[in-house]
């Protein structure tokens, strides 16, 4: 491409890239400002005198850091369930030929259209006849539940890029089935295993709907999208105490993606491609 | 598993969407009400159901268009630039990516705010409020959506493009194709498969919109005027105690995107696509 229309396109990327950043820079930079200068109305791009005031309100209301642990539990267990549970679920839809495959495949495509919002009704039903209102377990299973298809469905085109041959080529050598399926299989579809493990972490970590409905009297179970719109009062919002709370709930999910950023890309070319 | 939490609650949900069902048949007071289509025939009469059912479909008509629009122009962007503008877009990206959704609204909220947001001060709007009016609050909605969503399509198409092997392009340069001519003859067909994921993720994602309009409308706007259908269904059904009514309302929503799909479906296999 000719010089000025490539210095036009990098200028154009850069710009679109202040423009997507800036509401978190924002946010960060809101959550360091002092309250007077929340308030101010002539907000300024910067701050002279930052502050963990924000911070320490929302760490000393209830018992932000118990939210947390329990939205990481959450989390963490629908990452770890799902990614096994996906993994060996494409390993079968892929490479075994039975009745009702392509009902299943497509099935699995049909569960990802279910409005999980309208679910919550008759999963707060059935909860509450198994006696798992107010629990963790009330969040985690329904999570498993709602990113496994996605995560099927994308898995699928990595296990279909492993070639039969090498298949073939391990049990000539005498190794097992389950052999074959952890130290051969695992490893080589482990950047699709990233980058769905992405999308549940992220799905899990962000519920706000099942919390809100599921967890009705026992505060000691909330998570954190709860705990932060105690903050928020849409007539006289805390903006400082906001802000802060939405830097912590930020962070460890961009922590998680810049670990991954690069097999998620590569993951996402590989899901797609078969 | 999958079964009990998936295939159960759905059969739930249409079972309870034939009953009456409110706060006296939850807490066993009463016997729950064999209506029929009964709550099916309430909702089809209601005026508003149509009014949300239309706003919904505009709303996520709109998003789908933005977000697929925004991120494949920012993907073909990526290709033609060099690597610390690249990484600078995809940084940023993968941040708004990465914003959980309860965040993503509270923050877009603050910057549009009337009195102590930047955005307001930047154009010299003084004090006029997004969210007062109908579609100014449902295109702060939208911005915020298309922020958010529009990583997953740029990061998917990029890595899509990356993988067209260059000697395919070479050659239909060669052959003096135009950059339009390369992207539609080339290119496009090429990605068709990618496109329909995304495309179809887009749908499904935006159509069912819950979080950013629950709070930065909250909980659907003045007098209801930015309710989509997933909104409408949670407040009849958690807020009205009305879940039969709710119930139906999920399974209208299940039954409009479960057709979309089949159409888009059948489209390509007709184009002799395999699924």
């Amino acid at each position: 491409m000719r010089r000025p229309w490539r210095l036009l396109a990098e200028g154009t990327a850069l710009l679109t890239a202040l423009v997507v950043a800036f509401p978190l820079y924002w946010m960060v930079l809101s959550a360091f400002k002092p309250a007077g200068e929340i308030a101010s109305d002539r907000p300024r791009p910067w701050t002279l005198s930052p502050t963990l005031a924000a911070f320490r309100r929302v760490f000393g209301q209830q018992e932000f850091g118990r939210y947390f642990v329990n939205s990481l539990v959450v989390a963490g267990s629908v990452v770890i369930a799902s990614a096994l549970i996906a993994f060996l679920a494409a390993t079968a839809v892929t490479r075994f030929r039975f009745r009702f495959r392509t009902t299943l495949l497509i099935m699995f495509l049909v569960a990802q259209m279910v409005p999980v919002e309208a679910l919550t009704i008759p999963l707060f039903f059935l909860m509450r006849d198994f006696g798992q209102l107010n629990t963790l377990g009330s969040l985690i299973l329904p999570h498993i539940a709602f990113s496994l298809p996605f995560a099927i469905w994308m898995l699928r085109g990595f296990v279909k890029a492993v070639p039969e041959a090498l298949e073939e080529a391990a049990y000539l050598d005498g190794a097992s089935r389950s052999r074959f399926l952890w130290q051969i299989l695992f490893p080589l579809v482990l950047p699709g295993l990233v980058a769905t493990s992405v999308f549940s972490f992220i799905s899990a970590w962000n519920d706000f709907l099942f919390a809100k409905s599921f967890l009705i009297s026992d505060t000691s179970q909330s998570t954190l999208p709860m705990a932060l719109l105690v903050f928020y009062k849409p007539d006289d919002p805390d903006w400082g105490g906001v802000m802060a709370a939405s830097t912590v709930m930020t962070v460890p999910v961009l922590v998680f993606f810049v670990l991954v950023q690069r097999r998620l890309v590569s993951g996402l070319g590989g899901a797609v491609k078969d | 598993m999958l079964g009990a939490l998936l295939v159960y609650p759905v059969y739930q949900l249409g079972l309870i969407s034939l009953f009456r069902y409110t706060q006296a048949q939850v807490s066993g007071g009463e016997p729950a009400v064999f209506r029929g289509f009964g709550n099916y025939a309430d909702l089809f009469a209601d005026g508003e159901f149509w009014r949300v059912l239309l706003a919904t479909v505009v709303f996520a008509a709109a998003c789908v268009g933005s977000t697929l629009a925004v991120g494949c122009a920012l993907a073909v962007l990526l290709t033609r630039i060099r690597a610390v503008p690249r990484l600078a877009l995809m940084l940023a990206a993968l941040g708004a990516w990465a914003t959980p959704a309860v965040t993503g609204s509270t923050v877009w909220l603050f910057l549009f705010d009337p009195d102590f947001g930047p955005v307001n001060r930047v154009f010299g709007l003084g004090d006029h409020s997004w969210t007062y009016g109908r579609y100014s609050a449902f295109l702060l909605v939208l911005l915020e959506v298309v922020w958010c969503s529009f990583p997953f399509v740029m990061v998917t198409v990029y890595a899509g493009i990356r993988a067209v092997p260059a000697e395919v392009l070479e050659a239909a340069a060669l052959d003096g194709a135009s950059h339009w001519r390369i992207w539609r003859s080339v290119l496009a067909p090429m990605l068709r498969p990618i496109l329909t994921v995304v495309t179809i993720q887009s749908v499904i994602w935006d159509f069912k919109v819950f979080t950013q309009i629950y709070v930065m409308t909250n909980g659907g706007g003045i007098a209801g005027q930015n309710l989509v259908l997933n909104v409408y269904a949670y407040q009849q059904a958690f807020a009205s105690s009305r879940y039969g009514l709710g119930s139906a309302i999920g399974v209208v929503m299940l039954l409009l995107l479960l057709a979309v799909t089949l159409v888009y479906l059948r489209l390509l296999r007709r184009q002799g696509e395999e699924l």
